[in-house]
């Protein structure tokens, strides 16, 4: 273990500057928001409505930072949310009953993931063309089990739903002179919760080491005496799991289910891992800025729309300059890094 | 036996995606042998054209055809695909049509002058992807994902938002039939993309410097070969695949609609190269495999569509046979059937020795 550690550290110290690097900008562009454009900025509302928005999005980011890590990708996250999302819908509206929902979520993602982790590291197949299989299986049972948008009339799941924390002191005075308090829903809590065990299992316990080593060099991770397909085969059971939990949690945000839902998640999930720091190549990232990647995404298209630019294109436009701008950012702080090194 | 393991040889990489395009010609001859048949029907126009699932078939592949092409060079080259060529294709569609629409009327010379404009533009993003990718050392998905966020997105704002259509004799000659001759017209645009494919590889050694480029730039950039600048060019030959295949997709529909326009096509594309047998890690790669697996890709859809699937859910029944296709392929499930294999023969050779004795 303290070998591990040991023989990783460059790597790791590689994760930590990228991460400051995103943090650091994350701040600067939110205070900038803040100081020009004000308005919901100036609330702490504005970032729990960042936080209700995106709580699947967080869960299943985490889910694809560990198989990014493990030098795979899993492109099937978004399609699996969606078809967790349908399936729970239609079987609460038959008279189910919640708990139950639960587990065939998690039951659903850890099928995939036990399908996609079978066939990647035991049979040696790319995981791109494995978990994109994984996608249109997820998509079209979406739409063979239904085509219309079902809403849920579940009362048990509504009340849940409706289920908001509320923290008075970060509340603002309307103008009329009540409290507003800050309003924080239960898949917020669940995200933070996935986001913590990620990042213990990431920084402590050692599965979470043994995919940096993988991810950093499957050989010498060989050597070290690492089963390598196991390791590999439980990432993308992980990732299929955590799917599976955001596929709730998007249900609780949305309460109703539709063949569109989480349509291009996915891939906002792999950019929000890019801007957090993590490498596709392997052996470099965490979670936490992933969590920070997700938040700069958020944001980047909340500026957007509160300056003014309300032509359709531009959101896409900005996330994509944004997008380009980290990448080369960070290629360019390797790449110097590594000549130093030398 | 001897012949029968040179023949195995011969065909290489190629066996997976001739046995998938042979599994589902034999399905449809007991499903329904009516579905081969072919027919000369009249079009609107007055034409008399080739009709019937095959020709559906070949027809529709077109753009998927061409865009493998150029992704199994990208492929090679960087060990890496592009996911960006549907929103590639949109924007350069919406350059032809720009210049489509910038003039009175339509004449040859609009169209040539406004699919050149096309591929440049298309050259251009190429050349952005290509540069990330070569010069600044970024993986090639990661690189692309840039465009595949904002593709769409430029594309409807150079059109300011909305979906022009173009009425042409000339454009629906490109996207349906040429008067005179029976075949649709992006099928023979697909073979004379194929054959320049074949004659440049014929006349420079592209090839073999891509193949050497994607399986070990470094070493590769020691002998002297310049990768930096391949793996550019692979990524600027797409870019001119991409604008054919966009302009093809303008010209069927006769519009330009950014958001539909050749949608969910970069997975497609990815598919065929794999379905080819090339490795989707670089090195080795056989343009026609790709193109092979193109077709299987749109058959497999076909098939479907004859079997009344409605749209929506062919994308199950496509995972299903996809998975089974790549389990087949897979290098630990070959080794098991060989392994079976040399079991049962050396078997059945103990048997002939046992009967001889």
């Amino acid at each position: 273990m303290n070998n591990i550690v040991g023989k990783r550290r460059e790597p790791l110290s590689d994760t930590k500057l990228l991460m400051t690097i995103t943090i650091s900008i994350f701040v600067a562009m939110y205070l900038l928001a803040m100081a020009l454009l004000g308005g919901g900025f100036l609330h702490p509302q504005q970032i729990f409505d960042m936080l209700n928005d995106n709580a699947s999005l967080i869960i299943v980011s985490c889910g694809l930072t560990i198989v990014m890590i493990g030098g795979g990708i899993d492109i099937s996250v978004g399609a699996v949310t969606s078809l967790v999302v349908m399936s729970c819908v239609l079987y609460l509206n038959n008279g189910g009953n919640i708990f139950v929902a639960a587990l065939l979520a998690i039951g659903i993602g850890l099928a995939f993931g036990l399908v996609h982790g079978y066939l990647i590291s035991y049979l040696e197949i790319q995981p791109f063309i494995v978990t994109l299989a994984g996608m249109f299986f997820a998509r079209g049972m979406t739409t063979i089990l239904s085509v219309n948008p079902q809403k849920v009339t579940h009362e048990g799941f509504q009340s849940l739903r409706d289920v908001k924390i509320e923290i008075s002191w970060l509340g603002y005075t309307a103008k009329n002179g009540n409290l507003v308090p800050a309003r924080m829903e239960l898949g917020v809590v669940i995200a933070f919760v996935c986001l913590i065990a990620v990042f213990i299992l990431l920084k402590y316990l050692r599965l979470g080491r043994c995919f940096y080593a993988m991810g950093g060099n499957q050989q010498s991770a060989l050597m070290l005496g690492i089963n390598v397909k196991r390791t590999r085969f439980l990432s993308y059971l992980m990732s299929g799991c955590l799917s599976g939990i955001s596929g709730f949690v998007f249900m609780m945000h949305t309460g109703a289910g539709n063949a569109t839902n989480a349509a291009g998640m996915e891939m906002n999930a792999i950019a929000a891992a890019i801007i957090g720091g993590t490498l596709l190549t392997g052996g470099v990232g965490n979670v936490a800025g992933t969590f920070f990647g997700v938040l700069t995404l958020t944001t980047i298209k909340k500026i957007v729309v509160s300056s003014g630019l309300n032509d359709p294109w531009w959101q896409n436009i900005t996330t994509g300059g944004m997008l380009c701008f980290f990448i080369l950012l960070q290629s360019v702080v390797l790449s110097r890094r590594n000549g130093k090194k030398k | 036996m001897n012949t029968k393991k040179k023949f195995n040889l011969s065909l290489g990489q190629l066996t997976i995606p001739i046995i998938a395009i042979l599994i589902l010609v034999v399905f449809n001859l007991i499903r329904d042998p009516s579905f081969f048949s072919i027919g000369i029907t009249q079009n609107n126009d007055g034409n008399s054209v080739l009709s019937g699932n095959l020709i559906t078939v070949i027809n529709g592949a077109s753009e998927l055809a061409i865009l493998a092409m150029g992704m199994t060079l990208v492929t090679a080259a960087c060990g890496g695909q592009d996911i960006s060529v549907g929103a590639a294709a949109a924007i350069a569609g919406s350059a032809f049509v720009k210049i489509l629409k910038s003039g009175d009327s339509i004449s040859v010379g609009t169209v040539i002058l406004a699919f050149l404009f096309a591929c440049v533009v298309a050259m251009i993003f190429g050349a952005f992807n290509g540069t990330l990718v070569a010069v600044f050392k970024i993986q090639p998905m990661i690189a692309t994902l840039i465009l595949y966020t904002c593709g769409r997105s430029i594309a409807y704002w150079i059109n300011g938002g909305a979906t022009p259509t173009v009425q042409s004799s000339i454009i629906t000659a490109i996207g349906g039939f040429i008067p005179g001759i029976p075949v649709p017209t992006p099928v023979l645009i697909v073979v004379i993309v194929a054959i320049i494919f074949k004659l440049v590889f014929h006349f420079t050694s592209l090839e073999i410097l891509t193949q050497s480029v994607g399986i070990n730039g470094s070493a590769a950039r020691l002998n002297g070969i310049n990768s930096t600048f391949i793996k550019l060019l692979s990524f600027i030959i797409l870019g001119v695949c991409v604008a054919v295949a966009g302009c093809i997709g303008v010209s069927r529909l006769g519009l330009i609609n950014h958001e539909t326009l050749l949608i969910d096509i970069e997975m497609d594309t990815i598919l065929a190269v794999a379905i080819g047998g090339n490795n989707l890690g670089g090195g080795k790669f056989k343009i026609s495999g790709s193109i092979i697996g193109a077709y299987v890709i749109q058959m497999l859809t076909i098939t479907l569509y004859a079997m009344k699937v409605s749209s929506t859910d062919v994308k199950a029944y496509k995972a299903i046979v996809i998975i089974l296709l790549v389990v087949i392929g897979s290098p630990v499930v070959k080794a098991k059937f060989e392994k079976l294999m040399t079991k049962l023969r050396s078997g059945k050779a103990k048997e002939t020795v046992k009967g001889a004795e």
